[in-house]
């Protein structure tokens, strides 16, 4: 691994942590349709602070982007006070809006600068080592050193407002009432989101930063019931993703921001399919758990009722019960299994009867 | 250029015309089918087709080498329609909430679309699939067969959507009832999806997935202000979208260097802006003069009240009384003269001398009217 892959491997690691560690909160608060939008509207901050200061480079395209996030969230939030649509379709109505806007003006104005919406849009990993800057007598991607702040201040922000953050998170109303200002967590974590929505813009493109704010929280939501494990189940898998997604493309000889968006989605699958409570395999094997406990109680039940009456010999048949429990025949002789070597019943020529255990079970449905 | 020069284009000249065609097209089927995205609150599904829409295309392009419209129309429609049942099922199982759903679909489908093109574009034998324009839409580049494509696919659309428009109605305002009547609603529910997949998948060549979105929320919003009724909602939505296509490709056509598809987006953002604003019955500029309408009222009625309680403590009910006396029983100082003026106008009171009031016979009768309509 050459030097410059591993660094391409740690600005997309500290893109996907800074994402995923705020993208927990969109996602707890239902709103990550708005990380969306804040990285499609973040263009035309940039755009206008590049008209202003003249270069691609400047600190102001930071601000400018943050800026124009607040504003889309503000905007949203005032076509939302007017009633007259309802939330996502006012987030429906801002962004596109704005976005035009920036792409108007940059294909009007900017036509021969190196400013053009494919970049923003997707990202160019690949150059990202050759921007180097001098730092304390060390040389450093330049990109290394804007994710790593934009890191460093997420995580600053959330440990000093963890409290706040998680109130406000679950329970505005009760933030509110407490003087917590939930209006202003709120602002503040927007404006967080559209700086690192720019930050990683440069990096990775406006896609991927979507796909890293919404995927990792989205895999770490089906792992965990605690806000502090999410988010470092969150950023794990973040990682894990920015990581092999890096591999993928390299293996492909495709884009990263594509590869590691793919490789996010391929983290979520697995985590919907094999989580250990919520996923859908555990889903399935409660579900199916659930029905052969059902069926030994009606197994149980039925041996009981019939017991020691003339059409036992009938009823408590082996080969009969799929006709008088409506089982199919596999399924029958499974329970019966069941049943036999967790000691409820015996069998004699085929007739089952009831141990003790297992008369103790047919009962204790009615017992409560 | 003129506007008489522009106008002739738009009927003669043979880009312009196409063009102009196709952004109508889109307009009225993603205006009509866009109305019931909103209505069912699905108004960012569009937005997460559309971007879903990319890796069917570059897939459809690896299968079949071919670059025909059709054919990637196939693709992308495929790949909208798996992208919507991963969410759907994605909801019905487990907590995650709707935007997050859409967000997931939204970008990994994206992400991996864009993977594909990446690999496809370094393949051997294959031409530059053009990632440009299906981000924001290359207007210019329609044909004439592309938009008779477009007229056909959206008219099937438009056709189902009138066939079934009594079930459609009945699942988007209250699916239990639909329920309950027989009505098969997840199958509807999957037609009515798969047709805004169809509607998108036509705009995807003139305003690209970026900007699709807008074309699904937007002129459906611009009508919702204007009606309470569905099909004149519907009907008024195909209108703006169509509107907003045309003057886009006008302006567009216009100048230099401006891009149709954000163009149109501007148009129909501007068509909701209004809307908003001065919509009948709706629009803020209206329920603002409504509501001062109504503050007027009643003034009007509360000084009509403090008149007839001061009649009442004067044996000549005819006696007048000063403004002062009125402004002080007022919690509204400053409009009892206006309002005073009201009562003039209708009749019930008139100034005895000046600055003094008294009711007219009218006055006392509405008057108690309004005393017995409070008390009862």
């Amino acid at each position: 691994m050459s030097q410059a892959q591993f660094e391409i491997q740690l600005i997309a690691s500290i893109v996907a942590v800074a994402c995923a560690l705020l993208g927990v909160f969109l996602v707890l608060r239902r709103m990550a349709m708005m990380s969306d939008a804040i990285s499609h509207t973040v263009l035309l901050g940039i755009v206008i602070a590049f008209f202003m200061t003249k270069s691609i480079t400047s600190p102001l395209l930071l601000i400018g982007a943050a800026l124009m996030g607040v504003i889309t969230v503000s905007l949203v939030e005032l076509i939302n006070r007017t009633r007259l649509v309802r939330e996502d379709a006012a987030i429906g109505l801002v962004f596109p809006a704005i976005f035009s806007i920036a792409v108007i003006m940059i294909s009007r104005f900017a036509g021969d600068v190196h400013l053009d919406t494919d970049a923003v849009l997707l990202g160019e990993l690949v150059f990202a080592p050759f921007n180097r800057l001098h730092l304390f007598g060390l040389e450093i991607p330049e990109a290394l050193l804007t994710t790593s702040s934009i890191l460093l201040i997420n995580i600053i922000f959330i440990v000093l407002f963890y409290k706040e953050l998680k109130l406000a998170t679950f329970d505005a109303a009760l933030a509110a009432a407490l003087g917590f200002l939930p209006g202003v967590i709120h602002y503040a974590l927007m404006a967080l989101v559209s700086l690192t929505a720019v930050g990683a813009f440069d990096a990775v493109g406006s896609v991927l930063v979507v796909a890293f704010m919404i995927a990792p929280p989205a895999a770490a939501y089906l792992l965990t019931e605690r806000l502090s494990r999410m988010l470092v189940y969150s950023a794990l898998i973040g990682v894990i993703s920015a990581v092999s997604g890096y591999w993928l493309a390299h293996a492909l000889d495709a884009s990263i921001a594509g590869s590691m968006a793919t490789m996010t989605g391929v983290s979520f699958l697995a985590a919907y399919l094999f989580a250990p409570a919520r996923g859908l395999l555990a889903q399935a094997r409660r579900r199916r758990a659930q029905r052969i406990e059902f069926a030994l109680t009606m197994l149980t039940m039925h041996i009981a009722h019939h017991t020691a009456t003339q059409e036992a010999e009938q009823e408590n048949q082996v080969t009969r019960l799929d006709e008088h429990l409506k089982w199919s025949p596999q399924f029958a002789m499974e329970v019966v299994g069941r049943a036999e070597r967790e000691g409820f019943i015996r069998q004699e020529n085929g007739l089952l009867t009831l141990t003790e255990n297992g008369l103790k079970r047919s009962q204790q449905e009615f017992s409560t | 250029m003129d506007l008489s020069q522009l106008l002739y284009d738009l009927f003669f000249d043979y880009t312009l015309r196409t063009v102009a065609l196709g952004a109508a097209i889109l307009g009225i089927v993603s205006g009509m089918l866009g109305s019931f995205a909103v209505l069912r609150k699905q108004s960012l599904l569009g937005d997460a087709i559309s971007h879903a829409a990319l890796p069917g295309i570059v897939l459809s392009f690896l299968v079949t080498r071919s670059r025909e419209p059709i054919v990637l129309m196939v693709g992308a429609l495929i790949a909208g329609w798996v992208a919507t049942l991963f969410m759907l099922s994605i909801l019905r199982t487990t907590r995650i909430k709707d935007d997050t759903a859409l967000g997931l679909v939204l970008s990994i489908f994206f992400g991996l679309g864009l993977m594909l093109l990446t690999f496809t574009q370094r393949l051997p034998d294959a031409t530059q699939a053009g990632l440009d324009k299906f981000l924001f839409g290359q207007a210019a580049t329609l044909l004439q067969r592309d938009v008779i494509t477009m007229a056909v696919t959206g008219l099937l659309a438009l056709g189902l959507l009138v066939t079934f428009w009594k079930e459609f109605k009945l699942i988007t305002f209250d699916p239990e009832y639909a329920a309950s009547l027989g009505v098969p609603v997840r199958v509807l529910d999957v037609l009515l999806t798969t047709l805004l997949v169809v509607a998108i998948v036509i705009g995807l060549q003139t305003v690209g997935v970026v900007l699709m979105s807008a074309m699904i929320v937007a002129p459906a919003a611009a009508a919702r202000q204007w009606t309470d009724k569905l099909n004149l909602m519907v009907l008024l939505g195909g209108l703006f979208g169509a509107l907003a296509g045309v003057c886009g490709t006008l302006i567009s056509s216009a100048a230099e260097r401006l891009p149709t598809g954000p163009v149109i987006v501007l148009c129909i953002s501007v068509i909701v802006l209004v809307s908003m604003l001065f919509a009948t019955n709706r629009g803020l500029l209206w329920n603002w003069l409504r509501a001062q309408q109504n503050r007027r009222t009643l003034r009007a009625r509360a000084v009509l009240a403090d008149l007839n309680t001061l009649a009442m403590q004067h044996p000549d009910q005819a006696h007048g009384h000063s403004t002062a006396v009125l402004r002080a029983m007022s919690t509204n100082p400053e409009g009892v003269t206006h309002a005073l003026r009201q009562l003039q106008d209708r009749g019930h009171a008139r100034e005895v001398s000046h600055n003094v009031w008294a009711l007219t016979e009218d006055g006392l009768m509405q008057a108690k009217e309004n005393t017995r309509q409070e008390a009862g």
